[in-house]
């Protein structure tokens, strides 16, 4: 047990992982001397060699592409994309290929694939080292997408979408890599696909988010902790398949939810997620469900004042949750 | 010997074509018939299959086919009858159990690899599969094919390039017959040979006439014996023909001219072939006569079977999203 922040806890997991299973390699650009641009891969290329450490060429599409073919041929490869903002020139790869191949082929070829990459914006990322992607992945049948925010369940979470026998976008928040810290256990052990956690129990509102929205969340609920509001934050973590039923157990306790999300608003993931609380808790709900989230404007600009005016930060999530409660 | 296992090849490789055509000729009939919605073709691409597949091993190398390549599924050794079944869009149908469109093959235990419809996503496959051959030392060969308008997607690009920086035992198959649905090969590219890329990314490219069934064979058996050394990719150019419509629903006198229509009729892979084996005396009147009757008889049977063969559960239908 030992106290990383996230991403030393993604380090230790693919230390891990290429440690035990020999099909198991890593592709993307400077993942290999360099140790990736965020050093998740550091010490790896040192460890494990060149062939399985690839420093691939500047090309996104081949990158997946070339890692769905060797997933096919019994590989397990782990892609990463430098950025989640340059994965697109990959959709197409992504959305036509590999998450459809299992459904296409009737079930006998499968993509055994990890797809990671950092998102996430508040580190001056601007329009193009900020966005949140997740949208448009989840929307796809047959693609598993996790946000996982704290070290623990990052390694957990990794490990667990590397045994995965279907492809798994693996989203890193790029605030949380340094920033989030805590303890994570030496060996290897994995959290499942699919499962939410609550990040803090409380009574009178639920927060329903993920990624470093949920800390912010936290944040928030300990600001108003203070005035007697007592807040429960669900992390989903895993956004593809969902924990509906935390979910809706969590509204069942406390009738009140904020669907918090970094993307832009409109059409955002939390629009589903509110949409099926809707559906499906309405009669527990003492409140309209509330939607906070990222704002409807190309992305995240570069300038501090801009940036945060961008960004749900814990002063306006607190903000919302009094006037909900207040409802 | 030597000589009796050449002609015993060379006459399954004009059964292989004659057999492929004549089972391309009867989805045509059935699609008349309104019992099989879409048909796309091989024909005139025969020779360029054949060729090539004849120079591989199968069951041990890979292939990464694009939707013209019936006649490389036949050689490879999907039956009649599984073809047939994915022409009916049938439960039993290896390629997809009647999910896809006809011609969008997969055959597991035959290394053939699931393609879709969009053009061009299968090249970079072949290019990983071959990197996991690489990084397990197995002596396979990748096989992947597309056609010249293809050629101009990013991804037959990026893999292209990919394969070159790796040294990767894939072969790259373009196979040209000058027309991407109506575009001509003179708007899609600034080149006269897609094969002039071969050496922009760093190894061979080479131009073959795609109608002549033995020198697509030599091409290829250089290229497989260089990939299997361990020397790398090869771009294979087969210059064919389409002899129909782009699929069965084009419509090519919009923009193919009567003249083109009956130059290219003159290319006939099988036509030239037959001429060719005649020659050599291998094939006469009464053996053409024999070898086409056989072959009716093998489209008849394959053609009752999937006609017979149940449809898809609808119950089925949201199977296989994820692992079961
Ligand atoms: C990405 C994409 N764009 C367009 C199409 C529609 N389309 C299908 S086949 C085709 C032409 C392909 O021509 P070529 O690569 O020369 O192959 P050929 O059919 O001539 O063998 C087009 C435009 C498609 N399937 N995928
Ligand atoms: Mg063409």
């Amino acid at each position: 047990m030992a106290e990383l922040n996230l991403l030393e806890a993604i380090n230790q997991a693919l230390d891990q992982a290429m440690a035990n299973d020999e099909r198991v390699y890593i592709i993307g650009e400077d993942v290999g001397q360099r140790g990736g641009v965020f050093r998740v891969t550091d010490g790896l290329h040192a460890k494990y060699g060149e062939k399985r450490v690839i420093d691939a060429p500047l090309a996104e599409s081949i990158i997946i592409g070339s890692s769905i073919g060797a997933a096919m041929y019994g590989m397990r490869p782990i892609a990463e994309i430098q950025f989640a903002d340059f994965i697109f020139p990959a959709f197409n790869q992504i959305i036509s290929e590999a998450a459809r191949m299992r459904y296409r082929s009737n079930n006998t070829w499968e993509v055994p694939l990890v797809i990671r990459t950092p998102y996430g914006g508040g580190i001056h990322g601007a329009l193009y080292h900020s966005q949140s992607i997740e949208a448009f992945f989840t929307h796809i049948p047959g693609l598993k997408v996790v946000a996982p925010s704290t070290p623990y369940d990052a390694k957990a979470m990794l490990l667990a979408a590397i045994d995965d026998p279907d492809p798994v976008l693996f989203l890193e928040h790029k605030k949380c890599y340094r920033l989030i810290k805590g303890y994570v256990p030496d060996e290897h052990y994995t959290v499942p696909i699919g499962k939410a956690d609550i990040a803090r129990e409380g009574s009178d509102v639920s927060v329903i988010t993920y990624g470093m929205m949920r800390h912010y969340a936290v944040e928030a609920a300990e600001m108003l902790a203070g005035e007697d509001i007592s807040v429960e934050v669900v992390d989903l973590r895993s956004l593809v398949p969902l924990d509906r039923e935390t979910i809706i157990n969590s509204v069942k306790k406390t009738s009140k939810v904020l669907v918090l999300y970094e993307d832009n608003l409109f059409g955002g993931y939390g629009a589903e997620v509110a949409a099926i609380i809707a559906q499906d808790g309405f009669e527990y709900l003492d409140a309209p469900v509330q939607r906070l989230a990222g704002l409807d404007i190309p992305a995240m600009p570069y300038s501090t004042p801009l940036e945060n005016e961008f960004l749900p930060t814990p002063s306006k999530i607190a903000d919302t949750l009094r006037d909900l409660v207040n409802y | 010997m030597e000589q009796e296992r050449d002609q015993s090849r060379l006459l399954a490789m004009y059964h292989t074509m004659v057999l492929a055509r004549s089972l391309d000729e009867r989805m045509w009939q059935l699609n008349r018939q309104g019992k099989a919605p879409f048909v796309i073709s091989c024909q005139g691409h025969e020779a360029a299959q054949v060729g090539a597949a004849f120079a591989m091993r199968p069951k041990h190398d890979w292939i990464v086919p694009y939707y013209r390549d019936l006649a490389m599924m036949l050689a490879m050794g999907m039956t009649p009858r599984e073809v047939m079944l994915g022409l009916l869009a049938k439960a039993e149908d290896p390629s997809s159990g009647g999910r896809q469109m006809p011609a969008h093959y997969s055959h597991r235990a035959l290394n053939i690899v699931s393609h879709s419809s969009p053009t061009g996503t299968q090249v970079p496959h072949a290019v990983g599969i071959a990197m996991g051959a690489q990084m397990r030392g197995d002596d396979i060969v990748v096989w992947t094919a597309f056609g010249e308008g293809t050629s101009s997607q990013g991804d037959v690009h990026e893999a292209m390039n990919l394969a070159g920086v790796m040294k990767l035992p894939v072969i790259f198959f373009c196979q040209n017959n000058g027309y991407a649905i109506s575009v001509p090969q003179h708007k899609q590219m600034g080149v006269e040979n897609v094969s002039d890329r071969g050496p922009g990314y760093g190894f061979p490219g080479i131009t073959v006439d795609g109608t002549n069934v033995l020198e697509v064979y030599e091409a290829m058996s250089a290229a497989v014996e260089r990939a299997r050394r361990g020397d790398g990719p090869t771009l294979i150019e087969a210059k064919c023909v389409r002899l129909t419509a782009h699929s069965s629903d084009d419509n090519d006198r919009t923009y193919r001219s009567p003249e083109d229509i009956k130059a290219m009729r003159t290319r006939d892979p099988i036509a030239s072939f037959e001429h060719f084996l005649r020659d050599e005396g291998l094939l006469d009147d009464a053996k053409v006569a024999a070898i086409r009757a056989e072959i009716k008889e093998i489209v008849n049977d394959a053609t009752a079977y999937a006609e017979a063969a149940p449809l898809p559960d609808p119950s089925t239908v949201q199977k296989y999203v994820f692992a079961e």
